[in-house]
């Protein structure tokens, strides 16, 4: 049994930590919360320099050719320091999509440039007005364009390529689309979570090219959901330690009747629930990366777990934690603020928890039905 | 990260795999025994092959193995129905108490044929009023010549009435604080002033006892750790207690539940096929799996010889009250037939009624929920004890309800 991270994987976590408590303090996600830049381009530009956008992605496109352990990590540190930058969009999404259906000449075209950080992805599915369906997909593809609107489209207004999902003649199908081409419009879009920006995009006959099969789109798109979940649940466990401490924190200081709020069972016990639901979460990731870094059929079964698992995780501490700061927390100037806007944001970008509850139990029944 | 053992782990895997196929007891051999006769039979087949508490050094009975052996012997006997349950008190609990307290003479004398299962240990630490609170404990030890002389009662005792000896903490120094009037003993169960009575459960079983004392001796040399450091040496039990309650992994889990919802309706279709107990047994499996996972990280752990963290002290946490949880809807599941508990009637011969009535005990032995949760506030998190209003005054000054 070694159901461990690695030495080297640790130091690897070790320094991603000391990076992002200096470079990414609460008041960095304030300034792109408050402030009109998209994402904090410095953070961004280090993030990059460390290679860091570039873990999975073979030596031969450019990349370090680490392992999604390796990349487990990096996201949970950027989830604890709920990072504003649009990491998820570029590498979870954009560069896995590639990696996924990519032929040889679209990996030589765009893996080194999104390694490099030349190039954001974003991933441009959601269709506005509830669950994305293969057959309620109004966007369209025909003779190399496509037509329609994506709303919301996180980093849409930053990205220079897209993974677009669409229908077409033949079936769904996945797309790659340059974003700099007058064929589409974008606009930056108000969000639950400003500290990370989203655009409503509209194609209208853009150029765009096959990604993988198509017919195949949907399917496809499942797949990298599957794998992009492992990932934002990383993202989500992070955060909800975050929550977590920032609540015991504030317990501890603040004093009530004569004594910390900290010695109250109503706030040990909350604290201690939110314990239990982020060891679970854990437990549910660390699965969720051996299945993805060993390729294992068993994939579906252990995203849909570590997501649902983490969503709850998420939401229970970072509600919990504004509660516990009482007043104080519904302040603007708390930061109480940040990991519960990015729980929400985190809990249905690709697919809510009913959705992941639904999936997980259908993975059951197909793993009995082998 | 993998889930393989390593070389050494795999060859010690297979030696028990071989050992237990070709050992565990055959229905036609327990055929006509009750539970102790079954689960002693096993226990000192156990011992007599070197199998018994193999964590244990050799002189005490055991073969000096590690902990990852340990585990990997645990998991492979409970891919038999082995008999069971009566000897993890002692072996769990009293024994890494001896083996921290007592002396080597009465090691050697005590723990062979606790490991054999040839004599049987219990625990007498709660009473009528000290639960939670157990260093609240009355039972008093007076001093008189080489003897310690006990009144008072014992309540909660599991398998008092079929153990040889127990564990008990009293009260030699009612005038002293709460905590440091305690002594730690061990006592001959059979001595003369013991009453046992058994406890009626709601569950309809009778596991636990009522242990009156009415002028019981007790030898000074049986006493563990100096007169006044009872709690200190109660904290080794306890220690030792989580780790040997489980989470209540058998009976109802995920899969009983989900079997269930495929072979009952709901509505017109199977209630399988109903988002809204999709939803609930998502949930449940991903407490489950959670809990498994965090099983192998602490596994992890052992295997390279380090202290697991803290992360399993949620177990019992999570384990009881989903038990709970999922019994009381797979009864909802069953309709009107859910309050039927009769073998000939019930579906699974009564398991989903029986766990039912059982999972209340779950939440509070070992511990109650509320308990553990202060537990991981304060020994995980680190957050502050809660404000106690009998610390440093005299314990026969501390107010009860009947003062």
């Amino acid at each position: 049994m070694n159901f461990e991270f690695s030495d080297e994987q640790n130091m690897l976590r070790e320094q991603a930590q000391t990076f992002l408590r200096a470079e990414c303090p609460p008041q960095a996600v304030r300034t792109v919360l408050d402030g009109d830049a998209p994402f904090d381009q410095s953070l961004w530009q280090k993030v990059v320099d460390m290679g860091w956008t570039a873990t999975v992605i073979p030596e031969e496109y450019e990349g370090l050719g680490l392992g999604y352990l390796e990349l487990s990590v990096i996201a949970e540190e950027l989830g604890r320091s709920l990072a504003p930058i649009p990491f998820s969009s570029s590498v979870y999404l954009a560069t896995e999509a590639i990696l996924l259906a990519g032929t040889e000449d679209q990996k030589m075209q765009w893996l080194p440039k999104l390694a490099s950080g030349e190039v954001i992805g974003c991933l441009a599915d959601a269709e506005a007005g509830g669950q994305l369906t293969e057959a309620g997909l109004s966007c369209h593809f025909a003779e190399g364009k496509v037509t329609g609107r994506k709303i919301p489209v996180a980093d849409g207004d930053v990205a220079g390529l897209a993974i677009v999902i669409a229908s077409s003649d033949q079936g769904s199908v996945l797309l790659l689309v340059d974003l700099n081409q007058s064929g589409c419009r974008r606009q930056v879009i108000k969000t639950l979570d400003p500290s990370r920006s989203h655009a409503e995009i509209e194609f209208e006959a853009a150029n765009a090219e096959v990604l993988g099969v198509v017919g195949e789109g949907w399917q496809c798109l499942q797949q990298l959901y599957n794998r992009a979940a492992v990932l934002f649940a990383w993202e989500q466990v992070g955060g909800a330690e975050t929550a977590l401490e920032m609540a015991k924190e504030y317990a501890l200081n603040r004093f009530a009747f004569g004594r910390p709020i900290a010695t109250y069972q109503a706030i040990k016990h909350k604290l201690a629930h939110a314990y239990v639901k982020n060891t679970l979460a854990r437990g549910n990731c660390y699965y969720g990366a051996w299945a993805l870094a060993s390729g294992a059929d068993e994939l579906p079964l252990a995203a849909a777990s570590a997501r649902v698992s983490a969503i709850q995780a998420y939401y229970y501490a970072s509600k919990e934690n504004i509660q516990t700061h009482g007043g104080m927390g519904f302040t603007w100037e708390f930061d109480c603020q940040f990991p519960y806007r990015r729980s929400k944001l985190l809990a249905v970008n690709i697919g809510s928890e009913a959705l992941w509850q639904e999936k997980l139990i259908a993975a059951v029944e197909a793993e009995r039905a082998a | 990260m993998d889930f393989n053992d390593t070389p050494q782990e795999a060859a010690f895997r297979a030696e028990v795999q071989t050992w237990l196929a070709a050992n565990v007891p055959t229905d036609a051999e327990l055929a006509g025994m009750d539970y102790i006769g079954r689960a002693k039979l096993w226990q000192k087949r156990k011992y007599d092959a070197g199998w018994a508490c193999i964590r244990w050094p050799k002189e005490h009975g055991g073969r000096n193995a590690t902990a990852i052996e340990q585990v990997i012997f645990n998991q492979e006997e409970s891919k038999f129905s082995t008999p069971d349950g009566i000897f993890s008190i002692g072996q769990g609990m009293c024994a890494p108490t001896m083996m921290t307290w007592a002396s080597e003479d009465q090691n050697k004398r005590f723990m062979p044929p606790l490991a054999s299962g040839e004599e049987v240990w219990c625990q007498l630490f709660s009473e009528p009023a000290g639960g939670s609170d157990l260093a609240a404990l009355r039972t008093k030890a007076v001093k008189d010549g080489d003897d310690w002389v006990v009144n008072g009662q014992k309540i909660w005792t599991s398998g008092a009435h079929y153990s040889d000896y127990g564990v008990l903490v009293l009260r030699t120094d009612p005038d002293l604080p709460k905590h440091q009037g305690l002594t730690y003993f061990f006592l001959d169960m059979k001595s003369p002033g013991i009453e046992i009575k058994p406890i009626r459960q709601i569950s309809g079983g009778a596991n636990f006892n009522e242990v009156y004392f009415t002028d019981v001796r007790i030898p000074d040399a049986q006493r563990l750790g100096a007169v006044g450091q009872g709690w200190q040496v109660a904290l080794t039990t306890l220690m030792n207690e989580r780790a040997s309650i489980g989470g209540g992994g058998g009976g109802v889990n995920f899969n009983s539940v989900f079997e269930l919802a495929q072979s009952v309706n709901l509505g017109e279709r199977p209630a399988i096929e109903d988002p809204s107990v999709r939803r609930k047994l998502a949930d449940w499996y991903v407490q489950e799996a959670g809990l498994k996972f965090t099983g192998y990280r602490s596994m992890t752990a052992l295997s390279k010889g380090e202290i697991p963290g803290p992360e399993n002290s949620i177990g019992k946490l999570v384990g009881a009250p989903k038990q709970q949880d999922m019994a009381s809807f797979a009864l909802d599941l069953l309709e009107q037939a859910g309050v039927i508990w009769d073998e000939a009637h019930s579906e699974r011969a009564g398991m989903f009624q029986a766990t039912y009535m059982a999972s209340p005990g779950l939440r509070i032995a070992g511990g109650t929920d509320e308990i553990m949760a202060n537990i991981i506030a304060e020994r995980v998190l680190g957050m502050p004890q809660d404000i106690r209003v009998d610390k440093g005054i005299p314990f026969s000054e501390v107010p009860t309800a009947t003062s």
